[in-house]
């Protein structure tokens, strides 16, 4: 098997894998409890708690460890409407946003919230002066996800973050593509509240984080005990808190070599595409972009055949979002940058990561050739 | 890692939700679709182009008649592997047939025959059923004007 869908999720890396295991079989106790025995456990997480902030330049106490990259942002966008809802009700974000954070802005809505998306330029970028002047005295929350999941186009996330640091206006992105992948630390960004993930970073599911400034107003989403200092109820998952740590630390280790590596096998892999399929297109090939992902569109024929094409001879890739997956709609994302709706269907998305080696990639464009080449035979356009 | 669709994966979970999942006929029809391609233009009693590449999925269908009965049968599909597979599946249950007999295929027979496709692909097999609909009707317009006593 070829994997190709690191931005859907990766492969536990064993040492993480190795990191967790005690506390799944030994020290299984309630970091809440008032035991020695349980005080273990809380010492587990607190000493997690601390390598993310390390990792990412900034405080302990602004990590909030929660469920998913979705519950993270939730917990940002909800958690920050609702805590300045009496201030303002307008919130301002993108056309390109994951799901996690279009459906949730979906959702304020009905609650009387005021939202506008943002278009974003034919390379996927959103433009900071439409988005300075998208601002007004009612915007109580801009958030701006860091790279795209579909495309990897980066957004001008630190331009965006001093532009609304002098309006005061709390600003989130969702960083769960590249937190740990950058070679810079993530809260460099600028941002007051940054959404991470576990199993994005070759970690466990069902582990993330959500930093938070410490001056920034967030009500909480999941109301109960005082874990997370009342930010977030819940008892830890204590494994996974330390796999989440294990796993981001390692990443950010071999972020600087592996961002070289992974944009000199993708860029390869997409002047073969070019040079030898005809008419293929990669999408947002204009904008700065994170190093592991490709997105291409092909004409007449098919993204979700391809696919499953690519399936067949063993190579894992996808149409888009891993969520959006069996959605007739073509992709959001790409429509957003003014694709038809023809060739937004017609693209693919190739994403690579660690296990991700020239051989892999020389097979991997081999099939994709084969597949194109015998679909656009059958294909009636 | 096998893939969803690999053989041995004899006791196959039902998907419900965004999965999509196809049974080893669906993946067999698309990767060897039956009757794929184009008749001549001597050889084309009846033509039927349906669906919009806009809207996602495209057919064209062509279709040789001798003494009512579908002789030869070819397409070309432009869509998901649902569209495709359903498209192959149609030609193969059409072929052979009387017209009369073809006329009354349902999207339902072509679902039956591939063992069920996915629920969101449903709409899919319509289009296969709709290009034939299309074919016999330029048949039946175009006949007695071209070759009916060709044969």
């Amino acid at each position: 098997m070829i994997y190709l869908d690191h931005n859907a999720t990766t492969p536990m890396d064993r040492r993480v894998l190795g990191a967790m295991l005690p506390y799944l079989e030994n020290e299984w106790g309630n970091p809440s409890s008032p035991y020695r025995f349980a005080a273990r456990a809380r010492l587990a997480v607190e000493r997690a708690r601390h390598k993310i902030a390390e990792c990412s330049g900034c405080r302990p106490e602004e990590i909030i460890f929660t469920s998913s990259g979705t519950e993270s942002d939730n917990l940002a966008v909800r958690g920050t409407a609702y805590a300045l809802g009496s201030r303002g009700r307008h919130i301002v974000t993108t056309a390109i946003e994951h799901h996690a954070v279009l459906n949730t802005c979906r959702a304020l809505e009905k609650d009387g919230f005021r939202v506008t998306y943002l278009p974003v330029d034919h390379s996927g970028a959103v433009r900071i002066e439409e988005l300075e002047r998208s601002l007004t005295a009612e915007t109580v929350l801009v958030t701006v996800m860091h790279a795209n999941n579909e495309t990897g186009v980066l957004q001008p996330v630190r331009e965006i973050a001093a532009l609304v640091k002098r309006r005061g206006i709390p600003f989130h992105t969702d960083a769960v593509q590249t937190a740990g992948k950058m070679p810079y630390p993530v809260c460099g960004l600028g941002a007051d509240l940054i959404s991470l993930s576990g199993h994005k970073l070759y970690g466990p599911k069902g582990a993330a984080a959500l930093f938070v400034r410490e001056t920034t107003p967030m009500s909480p989403i999941l109301t109960g005990g005082m874990q997370e200092k009342g930010r977030r109820a819940g008892t830890e998952n204590v494994a996974g808190i330390v796999g989440l740590a294990h796993a981001f630390s390692l990443s950010a280790s071999l972020a600087e070599e592996e961002y070289k590596r992974l944009e000199t096998l993708r860029d390869r892999f997409e002047q073969r595409v070019l040079a030898s399929i005809p008419s293929a297109k990669i999408n947002g090939a204009g904008a700065p972009r994170i190093p592991n992902t490709t997105n291409i569109s092909f004409d007449s024929v098919d993204g979700e055949s391809i696919v499953l094409g690519l399936d067949l001879e063993g190579v894992c890739a996808s149409t888009g979002s891993a969520c959006s997956t069996g959605d007739p709609e073509p992709s959001h994302v790409l429509l957003a940058m003014g694709l038809s709706s023809k060739e937004a269907q017609g693209s693919i998305r190739i994403s690579l990561g660690r296990e991700s080696d020239e051989k892999g990639m020389d097979a991997a464009f081999e099939a994709l050739s084969r597949t194109v080449v015998r679909l656009r035979s059958i294909s009636s356009v | 890692m096998g893939s969803v669709t690999s053989k041995e994966n004899a006791e196959q979970p039902e998907y419900s939700g965004p999965v999509l999942f196809y049974n080893d006929t669906v993946v067999d029809h698309f990767v060897n679709p039956r009757n794929v391609g184009e008749l001549t233009e001597s050889e084309t009693d009846g033509y039927g182009l349906v669906g919009d590449p806009s809207c996602g999925d495209q057919m064209k269908l062509w279709i040789s008649v001798r003494s009512g009965r579908i002789e030869k049968i070819a397409f070309k599909s432009y869509g998901c592997p649902g569209a495709i597979a359903t498209s192959s599946m149609l030609t193969d249950l059409a072929r052979g047939r009387s017209v009369e007999d073809a006329k009354r295929i349902t999207d339902d027979d072509v679902v039956e025959a591939l063992g069920g496709i996915p629920e969101r692909k449903k709409h899919c097999s319509l289009l296969g059923v709709m290009a034939l609909q299309a074919a016999i009707k330029d048949w039946e317009a175009g006949r007695g004007l071209k070759k009916e006593s060709g044969a």
